[in-house]
């Protein structure tokens, strides 16, 4: 029987639409606008002012701390560097480099004979020169994960899980270049000193799961997970594989666990292999609201909008999404760049509209038979409307990890997620809004 | 702009069910009980039902109206009431007694309370206790089954009803006697008693229909009517056979209408696994302590109001053990 976790929900996975569609490499548009900040952590400054001229892979952007640095994936120009629309929905600093065609390469890119000499340390710090971050969303720096979980974990998981609707990139990328996946995957084994990793795959996708097991060799073991939203959440993952539940407030390294996106084992690969930093990843560009839903090999900083324009966006598209269904962002500038960790641009149709103007809870409890984190969502809700922010830290409103789950069940169509997310925003004000006496 | 895009929260993708189509699926429910209903006494409890059904939707409608609220009748929960209102009279019973019980709970007891989702006992249930204190005569009063109704008649008044009565499982147990009929009459609906709980088989069928659509969990029902069943099992009462004492208390009264679809109502009904156990569980041993012991011959109404009362003290108990706060070690879980 596939492994899983407590709760979820399953939503058709939609992932008929792609899984299909063999990665094709998408042509850089003319300008490209690469955010300085592309992951958690602080933002990068530029490296670079108007006028330059940069290469493919050339470091344009930098900082101290937690920070992955930023690359151009273009050569040609720098035509701005200013504030441009994120798909976060604010202005974030960013490079405009006007590609000049050529795509010349950084002379600092050059692919390594071997890797054998390297110790752990030096392939940390290749890989934080890479600017790899985790790919499947959360976008933290993954040097910064690698050097903290060294010595402190027993157990290397690969999150292949792809658990979001629609989402078909890391599909493919299973299928088409599982080789270099495993390369990425054994170079972390290394880093950690383990000679055993599990790799992850909800059990909708069968070719993916031939494929790694076909090459994975020893001390790799392929996991068939059950079909269910959110196995790709870091905690579930863990406590489907591992079978260890990671306390409130702790990371994985907790539970002696580390999880890594397949996406990133194969950017670990280019990055240690090739020299090549994270300038281009794996999009899946779909949904209903498109007429040629395709995974593209995206190079960063190509906006939405020519994305959708080779996709053919329908005329009335109701949003379009950065990420999955149940945890993408909703995007109202197409102008917006593909990040890093953007794997897909969703979009959905007038059809698919799901508000209800003013929904009245129940009481069901379906939203906590769904809840993978063990909350009361319509108890949290309840408080949120009465401003009671004491309540909600008491009901663990901090262990919500937004998966949607409960939004997605609940047959009045209370935003509950919504809720969820301005009561932490609210509780992270000086002063809270006072609470409702009744 | 070329486009006009939608902003809002994720998820953006909802399930397909909804309020107005799990209402509507518990009316389909209970149509196997109307229609047992029917058959046994006549286009009478029909007419009881709709009667029921538009005055819920009425009153329901009228007071949202009159208060400037939003309307709710579209989401079909008033209907559910007024079917379940029905249900809970019997079949004689005039109509006016009816629309009386549907002012009473919807307005008093669901709407003063907010609406829907806000109310803390069943309406239906709490319509039903406030006729019986009323009118306690005529919500005793018993038709023979098999006897077709007048639809016009007001089955009130001395010698009306001469002839057409019959005396119910219940009061041959109250009596610790067993009823003059086969264990069978009562398991697909050949008795007397209010219009929807005369027939076991049917109210199984419609619950089964819940339960496969997902819209109510068996955890209520089993522990409601497992308790009762243990209960009655080791204490069988007037010296007869244990397990056929036990069937009785099983298929008679209201005991599978009120565990199959009055305690799982979700308003008035625990949200966590171990409150509805223990709500369930309660459930039934007041069920017992009132038929054993109490005034009336059924309890199981005035089971579930008392425990509608405990729900929001069982969600608290029943709160879910926090992920990850007792930890495993060395991931013991196999």
């Amino acid at each position: 029987m596939a492994k899983s976790f407590f709760g979820g929900v399953h939503p058709d996975d939609m992932k008929r639409l792609s899984c299909e569609k063999a990665i094709t490499p998408f042509p850089a548009p003319k300008l490209v606008t690469i955010p300085m900040s592309q992951h958690i952590g602080a933002p990068c400054k530029p490296l670079v002012k108007v006028g330059d001229y940069v290469t493919v892979g050339q470091k344009i952007g930098d900082n101290e701390g937690l920070c992955a640095p930023v690359h151009a994936s273009v050569s040609g120009k720098v035509k701005q560097v200013a504030e441009k629309p994120h798909t976060n929905g604010s202005l974030c600093m960013a490079v405009v480099i006007e590609n000049d065609g050529e795509y010349t390469l950084c002379p600092d890119c050059q692919p390594r004979e071997s890797i054998d000499g390297l110790l752990p340390g030096a392939l940390i710090s290749i890989i934080r020169e890479a600017g790899i971050v985790g790919m499947g969303g959360a976008a933290f720096p993954t040097h910064f994960k690698l050097s903290s979980c060294i010595g402190k974990i027993d157990t290397l998981i690969v999150n292949a899980a792809e658990c979001e609707p629609y989402i078909t990139a890391d599909d493919r990328l299973l299928r088409e270049e599982s080789e270099r996946f495993l390369k990425g995957l054994r170079i972390v084994m290394k880093i950690f000193g383990l000679d055993h990793a599990y790799v992850g795959i909800e059990a909708n996708k069968p070719q993916a799961i031939e494929a790694v097991s076909a090459v994975a060799g020893e001390g790799i073991e392929v996991v068939t997970l059950r079909t269910r939203y959110p196995q790709g959440a870091e905690k579930q993952l863990i406590q489907a594989i591992a079978g260890r539940l990671v306390p409130p407030g702790t990371l994985p390294a907790e539970v002696g666990c580390a999880v890594m996106n397949a996406a990133t084992c194969a950017a670990i690969c280019d990055a240690v292999y090739d020299g090549m930093p994270t300038v281009k990843r794996v999009v899946t560009v779909t949904g209903r609201g498109v007429k040629e839903p395709a995974n593209y090999l995206v190079p960063i900083g190509t906006p939405f909008e020519a994305l959708l324009e080779k996709a053919g966006m329908v005329d009335d598209p109701y949003k379009v999404i950065s990420g999955g269904p149940m945890m993408g962002a909703a995007q109202f500038d197409l102008s917006v760049p593909i990040l890093k960790g953007c794997n897909s641009v969703l979009v959905l149709t007038q059809k698919e509209r799901t508000e209800v103007p003013d929904p009245h809870c129940i009481r069901c409890g379906k939203c906590i038979t769904v809840c993978p984190m063990h909350l009361m969502p319509l108890y949290l809700y309840k408080f949120e409307r009465m401003n009671h922010y004491d309540n909600m830290v008491d009901y663990n409103i901090y262990d919500c990890i937004e998966c949607g789950c409960c939004a997605y069940i609940c047959p009045a169509k209370i935003p509950l997620v919504q809720s969820f997310r301005t009561a932490k925003l609210e509780l992270r004000t000086v002063k809270p809004r006072e609470p409702v006496k009744s | 702009m070329k486009y006009q895009l939608t902003i809002s929260s994720s998820p953006h993708i909802r399930a397909k069910h909804s309020t107005t189509s799990i209402m509507g699926d518990v009316c389909i429910a209970l149509l196997p009980a109307l229609l047992v209903a029917v058959w046994q006494f006549g286009f009478r409890v029909l007419a009881v039902t709709l009667v029921s059904v538009a005055a819920c939707v009425f009153f329901e409608w009228g007071y949202r109206k009159m208060m400037k609220k939003d309307s709710t009748v579209h989401d079909l929960s008033a209907v559910v009431t007024g079917i379940l209102l029905a249900f809970v009279c019997p079949p004689t019973v005039p109509y006016w007694v009816v629309v009386l019980g549907a002012l009473f709970a919807i307005v008093v007891v669901k709407q003063l309370y907010g609406g829907i989702g806000k109310n803390f006992l069943n309406p239906a249930l709490a319509g039903r206790a406030m006729m019986m204190a009323s009118w306690a005569a005529i919500m005793t009063t018993w038709a023979k089954p098999g006897h077709w109704l007048s639809l016009v008649s007001n089955y009130t008044g001395e010698g009306v009803l001469d002839g057409i009565t019959a005396a119910t499982p219940l009061a041959a147990l109250k009596a610790d006697l067993l009823p003059e009929m086969e264990l069978m009459d009562a398991f697909i609906g050949n008795v007397g008693g209010c219009i929807g709980e005369v027939s076991v088989i049917a109210l199984l069928l419609g619950a089964g229909y819940l339960f496969i659509r997902k819209v109510i969990s068996p955890r209520i029902p089993l522990c409601f009517i497992g308790t009762v069943a243990l209960l009655t099992f080791l204490f069988p009462q007037g010296g007869h056979d244990r397990l056929i004492w036990m069937g009785w208390q099983l298929c008679s009264g209201g005991l599978m209408l009120g565990a199959l679809f009055m305690a799982t109502d979700y308003v008035t009904s625990p949200v966590t696994p171990l409150g509805q156990v223990i709500f369930g569980v309660g459930c039934g041993v007041l069920t017992v302590l009132i038929r054993y012991f109490g005034g009336f011959p059924e309890g199981v109404s005035y089971a579930i109001l008392i425990m509608n009362v405990t729900v929001g003290l069982l969600d608290k108990v029943g709160h879910p053990r926090r992920f990850g706060a007792v930890r495993e070690k060395g991931g013991a879980k196999a």
